[in-house]
């Protein structure tokens, strides 16, 4: 009776190849793609107005459909969050808990193996590929704090690890599998071209939002004026957008960039205090904090209108609303762009 | 013909429309319909991804302004 295996698809080459390989042995693959909320591409394509028209597909649906297996997308939003804030092997470069991360997912894929009575999980990891959660070191590590141990294969890289499960009882043969190690993609581009695969996305890894300074820098900024570190979906779909400018302790301003940015913003107007220019041309801004007294209302207003086209107006016309209510008229000079300190902008 | 489950989907980026779809038809049995309305243009190509890799039918599309509507019957297997 042939063997059933889950592969977990990020939508990156290395998972595709890794299911491809163990496709080809005969062994019925279905994958699953794990949704934290920190996702980049689908979000930023889909708010921007300059970017509506690049292509929006989804690349785990898209490698799903090129390798012809089910694919199923699994919401961990909520069970993650222990992941991104108590990650018990620390962060990378940024507030990226990659090593956790990795641990996490396996987990879960392991869980479902269980659920749903596949054999075991394939995943498109690389000895050396990534600095931490793809080392030598850590290999074992993943298998062992998942619980997979041993029903964990790696086919790019398992001719230089111990024989899994799947290999010992014959049901792969480790000759067919690969020894992939390293940063470098020619391997991999090799097997994509033998495998007739000519698109695919870039690697993995810079899919997630954890890995960038810029999102991290606002995330640990959030943490900070809350006074703890949690976080909910709004919240981290927030950072993703808009200019995040902090000038005092009391609150935050998130002012669109563009028309597409201003009108996801839009749709939280019932959540947040906003302000927006009515007599130029220009932006949306959410506040995020305290109730406004009138001295920070003219500071806000003044910051959101330095970014409209009224910004060398002497007075530009704004609207004030109290999650969606209470609106009332504010006439302020913009602020000139010196007045705007580099440390209020979070970046 | 049997009732068609509603699902509101619009301000959800994807994959939430795709997770929130797939989350509702697994509850349903062979043959049910379920309609979601989504605002992200995204779900152009997901929804339609997502039915044809797990065999289930997409029965109508329909996008009016910034909203998307995606009637998907569940397969029969």
């Amino acid at each position: 009776m042939s063997k059933k295996a889950v592969a977990l698809i990020s939508g990156g080459l290395d998972s595709m190849l890794a299911a491809r390989l163990i496709q080809q042995q005969g062994v019925q693959v279905e994958g699953i793609n794990f949704y934290t909320g920190f996702c980049v591409e689908g979000h930023t394509h889909a708010i921007r107005k300059q970017d509506r028209n690049k292509n929006k597909r989804n690349n785990a649906l898209w490698v799903a459909e090129q390798l012809g297996i089910k694919l199923q997308i699994i919401d961990i939003v909520e069970e993650y969050k222990d992941v991104v804030i108590n990650p018990k092997h620390g962060y990378g470069a940024n507030l990226n808990p990659c090593l956790d991360c990795k641990i996490f997912m396996v987990g879960k894929a392991l869980e479902w193996i269980k659920d749903f009575e596949y054999d075991f999980i394939i995943t498109g990891e690389v000895i050396g590929q990534r600095p931490m959660s793809q080392r030598k070191a850590t290999m074992p590590v993943v298998a062992r704090e998942s619980g997979a141990d041993d029903l964990l294969l790696r086919p790019l890289c398992a001719k230089n690890l111990a024989p899994t499960l799947p290999e010992r009882e014959g049901w792969i043969d480790r000759e067919k599998l690969m020894s992939i190690t390293g940063r470098s993609r020619k391997p991999q581009m090799a097997l994509a071209k033998e495998f007739g695969f000519v698109d695919y996305a870039q690697p993995a890894g810079g899919c997630c939002f954890l890995t960038d300074k810029s999102y991290s820098v606002k995330l640990q900024d959030l943490w900070n004026h809350r006074g703890t570190r949690k976080y909910e979906l709004d919240d981290i779909m927030l950072l993703k957008v808009g200019r995040h400018i902090r000038p005092n302790q009391a609150f935050k301003l998130i002012i669109a960039r563009e028309e597409g940015e201003t009108n996801f913003l839009s749709g939280y107007q019932r959540e947040f205090q906003t302000i927006k220019t009515v007599s130029h041309a220009g932006p949306i801004a959410l506040v995020e904090g305290e109730q406004l007294d009138a001295q920070q209302l003219e500071l806000a207003c003044a910051i959101t209108a330095r970014f409209s086209q009224g910004r060398d107006a002497d007075s530009v016309e704004l609207l004030f609303s109290d999650h969606g209510q209470n609106t009332q008229s504010i006439h302020v000079k913009p602020m000139p762009a010196e007045q705007i300190k580099a440390d209020w902008v979070l970046a | 013909m049997s009732e068609v489950t509603e699902l509101d989907a619009r301000r959800l980026l994807c994959p939430m429309p795709v997770i929130r779809l797939q989350d509702c038809l697994r509850k349903q049995a062979s043959g049910a319909r379920v309609r979601i309305t989504c605002t992200d243009p995204g779900t152009m190509n997901d929804i339609p991804a997502w039915c044809r890799i797990n065999d289930h039918t997409l029965l109508e599309c329909d996008q009016q302004d910034h909203q998307i509507s995606f009637l998907v019957q569940k397969s029969q297997v």
